[in-house]
């Protein structure tokens, strides 16, 4: 038998070695180096990159690192989503810099749960040129800078020009009304059995984000504000329940939407990758993600604007888009790296040629899409420039695949997305777009009005919404 | 002094350890949980709730809770009826097995074995694929008999997820009864045997009451598993079709990682989940109460 005293010391190491155990565990952010440099985390690869695009990210980072030799930078597969930032804001595992959609930014900035960038963002060439309804996303009630927008998307139809060519469907002639999508993708069910000729996503907000997107192209709203700031949600409107009736339409009549009924983004990026959907709504830059993610063929891709009502006074399309933002727990020195980093890599771009074609080439050299369809963050006539910098470099084929969406979505009239309890507003309406696909004759009417009052609940919660008398 | 020399202090070390982990990674969150239920935080700004309940409120007033609550209960109920019987019966057919009993078990095991985001992935892109061509609907055509919807249809989602999650709980149950059965007396069944017994009547009067002891505890194991059903929801529907297989694990989930007001209402999530708890623990102080006198010989 041990000694009462060995046995002491023997306790008290294994204590110890559980502490140093347990303090092992740290964050993914960076910090200061040994070498005195500025480390920083960016996220600029979705989550399941390819070899390739990464090559085409880390060209990119050795010319930042040239240019800023007291910052090193470390590239993330990240994507934002709701479900993992707050967890991670929590647990110090976020990045240095990441995206955040235009749908929550505003939220996250007036929370406190971005970094005021204002004192950066002012100072880049371009500080005062943005859109001003484009970088009001990027700002809190205080009118504080805490990002740049980039990738600004419009809600468009993407399609599968194979598929159009097997059903005796001219591929450069897309449907540009509802009713021509619901005449295609029912030729293309018959003449492709097991493919959906038409789909749209259903499950984790999305359901609730296209459907807004259909009625917007009806000329209704979800949301509307009045002139004293109130806010009432209006999802039991006539656009919405066409857009939905089309839907029900389309599954149970025409037999044209498939099989599977609970898809989320990348649900259905897959199944379109993979053959079983031909043609479904989308931002209009997905052909990206479609790429990297799904080995979509930029050659046998097509998208175009989403059918607008022209006889509609309100109808539009629906847009989004990504801030680029920085981690609220950086260092002010990081804060600063990070802020280099967006001018460099999202704005620099834009404005500049020499960096235009430096990024254009990278993506080139590794076969990463160059040309994807967006939206302008300062006016059209600086986007067009910018475009017109890249046209060389652009994926082979591309930009004629995606003439149908680029000549056409200059004309519309682009509507930002309801600014209210936005994922809330889309979680409940996801059930909704469920019950068509799912249910024959479900009530519409009974399931929008209580979105209405669970959401309106939330609204009038709000302190904002709450003061309005 | 003299309670140092006993060894109590490096007892109180030894047992530090334990304490430590047990302290840190079970007892307090159960303590911060309760405190978060009272807060509204996003991990930036922390107030406390005003009313000190109003996460409570919240989550009763949500329409979804009652929901959750109705199809985590038909869950459960599924659950007991298919899966509870399933792993006793295919145990005590096993245990009446001469040969090959160990591949048997090894094949009732493997689900197990299976990473369950593996196993949901297989079932429902293969099995659950409601076009023809999914696997159980051809099997299903092979007798003339349409495609079915599976997971697609708010009726049949539910029951769809309770014959995987059988599936993949089964093997473990199984294994749980097969060795309690090797605890049976063989003396029983030939006293049995010359009391005129068939194989139903020992299984009756012999096997069943020896193994009531184990029976009771994985009935209250299960129901408090499938109280908690998480997994299959959130992988299969994520709750749908039209909120068909929205469980209250689930619901504790999309308020914490899925709220509009920077991603977490983690007040309401923590609420939620305190309430489950509870709910579990008085249901089981109440099962235990009422079988006490129904495990002892």
């Amino acid at each position: 038998m041990k000694s009462p005293r060995k046995a002491v010391w023997l306790a008290v190491a294994g204590v110890a070695a559980a502490t140093v155990a347990l303090s092992g565990c740290s964050g993914s952010s960076g910090g200061t180096g040994a070498n005195g440099k500025t480390e920083i985390v960016v996220a600029s690869l979705q989550p399941g990159a390819s070899a390739a695009s990464l090559a085409a990210f880390n060209t990119q980072v050795k010319t930042f690192e040239k240019q800023n030799p007291n910052i090193t930078v470390k590239g993330e597969e990240y994507n934002w989503t709701g479900t993992t930032f707050a967890a991670e804001l929590a647990g110090g595992t976020l990045p240095d810099e990441f995206g955040v959609p235009f749908t929550d930014s505003k939220t996250l900035a007036n929370n406190g749960q971005l970094a005021d960038l204002t004192q950066y963002i002012t100072k880049f060439s371009y500080g005062s040129k943005f859109n001003k309804n484009v970088i009001d996303v990027a700002k809190d009630s205080k009118g504080h800078l805490y990002g740049i927008p980039f990738s600004p998307y419009a809600m468009a139809i993407s399609y599968n020009r194979a598929d159009f060519t097997k059903a005796g469907l001219d591929p450069n002639k897309p449907p540009t009304t509802w009713d021509e999508v619901e005449t295609d993708a029912i030729a293309i069910s018959k003449a492709l059995p097991g493919v959906a000729g038409y789909m749209q996503m259903t499950s984790a907000n999305t359901g609730g984000w296209e459907l807004t997107s259909a009625t917007y192209s009806r000329g209704g709203r979800m949301e509307s504000t009045a002139s004293n700031g109130k806010v009432t949600v209006n999802s039991d409107n006539d656009q919405t329940k066409a857009a939905l009736a089309y839907l029900a339409k389309l599954r149970w009549t025409d037999n044209a939407a498939g099989s599977n009924f609970l898809l989320d983004w990348n649900g259905i990026n897959a199944a379109f990758g993979s053959g079983k959907v031909a043609m479904y709504m989308s931002g209009s830059d997905v052909i990206t993600s479609l790429v990297q993610n799904d080995k979509v063929d930029p050659t046998n891709y097509g998208v175009t604007v989403i059918p607008v009502d022209t006889t509609a006074a309100n109808a539009g399309v629906l847009s989004g888009g990504t801030v680029a933002v920085a981690n609220v727990k950086d260092t002010p020195a990081q804060q600063a790296a990070v802020a280099k980093w967006i001018d460099f890599y999202y704005g620099q771009p834009q404005v500049n040629q020499a960096a235009a074609v430096t990024q254009a080439k990278a993506l080139q050299a590794s076969n990463q899409i160059v040309g994807a369809p967006s939206l302008p963050i300062f006016d059209k006539a600086t986007y067009d420039l910018s475009q017109s910098w890249i046209k060389p470099y652009a994926t082979s084929g591309l930009l004629a695949n995606v003439a149908p969406f680029t000549s056409n979505i200059f004309s519309e009239n682009i509507v930002p997305e309801p600014n209210k309890h936005t994922q809330d507003l889309y979680a409940a309406l996801d059930p909704v777009v469920q019950a068509v696909l799912t249910q024959k004759n479900p009530n519409v009417d009974a399931l929008l009005k209580a979105v209405d009052v669970k959401i309106q609940a939330l609204i009038d919660a709000d302190p904002d919404q709450a003061a309005i008398k | 002094m003299t309670w140092v020399r006993r060894g109590g202090l490096a007892n109180l070390l030894f047992l530090l350890p334990l304490l430590l982990i047990f302290g840190i990674f079970s007892w307090w969150p159960i303590i911060d949980s309760f405190v978060i239920s009272l807060q509204h935080t996003n991990f930036v700004v922390t107030t406390w709730a005003n009313p000190f309940w109003s996460n409570f409120t919240f989550v009763f007033n949500d329409p979804t809770f009652a929901i959750a609550v109705r199809n985590t209960a038909y869950f459960a109920g599924l659950a007991l009826v298919l899966g509870y019987p399933v792993p006793l019966v295919l145990a005590v057919i096993m245990s009446e097995v001469k040969r090959a009993k160990g591949l048997f078990s090894v094949l009732a095991y493997l689900p197990v074995v299976i990473p369950p985001v593996v196993s949901v992935l297989l079932w429902k892109s293969s099995f659950y694929d409601a076009s023809a061509t999914g696997v159980f609907n051809t099997i299903l055509g092979w007798f003339h008999i349409p495609p079915q919807p599976w997971i697609q249809d708010p009726l049949t989602a539910m029951p769809s997820l309770v014959l995987e999650a059988t599936w993949a709980a089964a093997g473990g149950t199984i294994i749980i009864y097969l060795a309690a059965l090797t605890n049976v007396a063989p003396e029983l069944y030939d006293a049995a045997e010359v009391d005129g017994a068939g194989i139903w009547k020992k299984i009756w009067h012999v096997t069943l009451p020896q193994l009531r002891g184990i029976l009771l505890i994985t009935f209250i194991l299960q129901i408090i598993g499938t109280a908690q059903v998480f997994l299959e929801p959130y992988l299969f529907t994520k709750g749908g079709p039209v909120q068909a297989t929205e469980t209250v694990l689930l619901l504790v989930y999309q308020y914490a990682f899925q709220s509009s007001d920077g991603g977490s209402n983690l007040g309401a999530a923590t609420a939620l989940s305190l309430m489950l708890a509870a709910c579990l623990a008085i249901l089981s102080a109440i099962y235990f109460r009422a079988t006490r006198g129904w495990s002892q010989n």
